[in-house]
């Protein structure tokens, strides 16, 4: 695993728009490209088009076999021919976010040179930070490209819930129905410290080389694999972990390094953990693990408007719904509560439901019958407000 | 509305009262039924009424139920979670059979008259003869089909009479734009001009108040 795997991979399929993009910091990025994958048909009037949002180490690839892991679809128990996202009835678009590597502009990319011209080398960590209303904005121009003036819904968990309560802030008028998921309104001291601790643990590898690690032909992979095993963790629940693996010991790999294996064996969750880290570092890039989380601590939709979250959706005719679970405590329910009680206050239309589980936080990824059939329900009940003519 | 529309109709057999309080809503209005259960009333009134009908719910189950089926419900408490809403956000804020069992019906109707510009309020009439016989002969709480749990489990911790309601109206200067009485079949009763007959014989009262 010395190569990253993937990720400037001219294969993603994905548009590139030449007219500049200015971000929140102020930097332009002259081009920029937008990996997507899109599943289903777009109708006649151009009504029926979904947007889902992946989170942190998520991707485009939400309804397909990844093209690097040769795993399924990240939600394709969610996404797909009579699934709760039906791709019979709604054109589903799923963008790589603008910080990613899976296609999209991010560190990996070729650097812009000030003559607008192309370097040989990629960004890395000079990539300018982007912010979630940054991703927000490519997707927007995606949308256009594609013709689309308003989505029929727009729908993410985590990092992608806060995409969604960006859409339905910046665009009201063409976000028909939004589906936060797992989310907040604006990233926790708490989820902030644990990103730092994993970005701490790709600064400490020293194969990071500060960020150049190109030049080297090698990848910071046990930093990367370090940030991925202590931000698994926050996906789960004590409950999730003790059901799964207990206390239980298994024998320890024979070329383990590691002096604290006591008797040659470990416990199965450590197993699991160093299994989550290891895969994990052939699919991502570690610049970009920086940029996203980095794009995640910054967000706080809130902020942008004096503090007053009601403001961000004053007037707002959007139709929402926010589901959380009641084991997840990296994106409690309380923070779900407090968005659906902005939007009471901003007079907005919202569903909100909790959904119990031990799953924890990847939850919203998993098999909730429950969950799935809200999600169903929820949008039918849209489409019958929308006059979408797709159950026709 | 098309003939294909997947979200089921759940109104047809609306409890009694929840007819009796649509009855009172005007079509095309805003509506916010507060322990809107399954959302049995907010999907007839959307229906029937073409009304922006929305729900709260403290039941997660009852929420999951109402979402699942299309209908905008949230989860939320009446006592603390109306006081989220702005002022005038609806025409009609409705609370049915549920007065009885909010911690504190008083505030909880203010919050409605601040949010609504009118309140539907429904509530079973413990001044009903009945419930009056069963005091009087046994000396025990009454028990029987509206009021089914012994008096340390049931829920309904602030039951009042259609009299006392009128006295709380009066206390609040809330205008009573209609009121009624029916029986436990939902019939109207005869009593529209006679509080104390109304009072004994009326199952529960209906009610639909607006600010002075």
């Amino acid at each position: 695993m010395d190569q990253p795997a993937t990720c400037a991979d001219p294969a993603h399929s994905h548009v590139t728009f030449d007219d500049g993009i200015v971000l929140e910091c102020g930097t332009t990025l002259r081009r920029h490209t937008v990996a997507f994958r899109t599943y289903g048909t777009l109708n006649a009037d151009r009504s029926n088009a979904v947007l889902v949002c992946h989170a942190l180490t998520g991707d485009q690839y939400v309804a397909e076999e990844h093209p690097i892991t040769g795993k399924p679809g990240w939600w394709d128990n969610v996404v797909g021919p009579g699934c709760p996202v039906d791709t019979e009835r709604f054109f589903v678009i799923c963008p790589n976010v603008l910080g990613g590597c899976m296609g999209s502009t991010g560190p990996l990319s070729n650097r812009e040179l000030p003559d607008g011209t192309e370097s040989d080398e990629p960004w890395g960590t000079e990539f300018p930070p982007v912010t979630i209303r940054d991703m927000v904005r490519a997707q927007k121009r995606l949308i256009e490209h594609l013709g689309i003036e308003r989505l029929f819904a727009v729908l993410g968990g985590s990092m992608g819930g806060m995409q969604v309560l960006q859409w339905a802030a910046s665009y009201p008028d063409a976000v028909f129905a939004a589906l936060p998921i797992a989310t907040a309104a604006y990233h926790t001291a708490q989820n902030i410290a644990f990103h730092e601790v994993g970005r701490q643990a790709i600064f400490a590898d020293p194969d990071w080389l500060n960020g150049q690690y190109w030049r080297s032909g090698r990848i910071p992979a046990r930093g990367l694999a370090v940030a991925r095993m202590c931000a698994h963790i926050t996906y789960l629940s004590e409950e999730a972990l003790t059901r799964k693996f207990g206390r239980r010991l298994q024998n320890a790999p024979k070329d383990s390094t590691e002096a604290i294996n006591l008797f040659g064996e470990m416990f199965e969750v450590e197993s699991y953990l160093r299994h989550q880290g290891s895969t994990f570092v052939q699919r991502f890039d570690a610049n970009s693990y920086l940029t996203i989380t980095r794009a995640m601590d910054y967000f706080d939709l809130a902020a942008d408007c004096g503090g007053d979250l009601t403001a961000a959706f004053k007037g707002t005719q959007t139709r929402f719904l926010l589901a959380s679970f009641t084991s997840d405590w990296l994106f409690p329910t309380t923070q779900s509560r407090s968005v659906a009680r902005a939007l009471n206050r901003a007079g907005a239309n919202v569903s909100f439901v909790e959904f119990p589980t031990d799953k924890g936080h990847d939850a919203f990824l998993l098999e909730e019958p429950d969950f799935h059939r809200t999600l169903a329900g929820f949008l039918r009940g849209c489409a019958a407000h929308a006059g979408l003519g797709v159950f026709a | 509305m098309s003939a294909l529309d997947p979200v089921r109709f759940l109104a047809k057999n609306m409890r009694v009262d929840l007819a009796l309080i649509a009855g009172m809503i005007a079509p095309g209005t805003r509506v916010l039924d507060i322990g809107c259960g399954d959302g049995t009333l907010i999907d007839h009134l959307f229906k029937t009424k073409n009304c922006d009908a929305r729900g709260i719910e403290i039941d997660m189950g009852e929420v999951t139920h109402a979402v699942a089926y299309g209908l905008p419900v949230m989860h939320g408490d009446a006592d603390t979670d109306l006081a989220y809403y702005p002022d005038n956000a609806f025409d009609y804020v409705v609370l049915s059979r549920a007065l009885q069992a909010v911690e504190r019906p008083r505030e909880v109707l203010q919050q409605m008259l601040r949010i609504g510009t009118r309140a539907v309020v429904s509530f079973p009439n413990f001044g009903h003869w009945l419930v009056r016989w069963q005091l009087l002969s046994t000396g025990r709480m009454p028990v029987n089909a509206t009021w089914d749990r012994p008096w340390h489990e049931t829920p309904n911790i602030h039951p009042c009479t259609i009299r006392d309601f009128f006295v709380l109206c009066e206390e609040e200067g809330y205008v009573v734009e209609r009121w009624l009485a029916a029986d436990d079949a939902g019939r109207r009763g005869p009593w529209r001009r006679f509080l104390r007959l109304a009072n004994l014989f009326g199952e529960q009262g209906v009610f639909l108040l607006r600010r002075r």
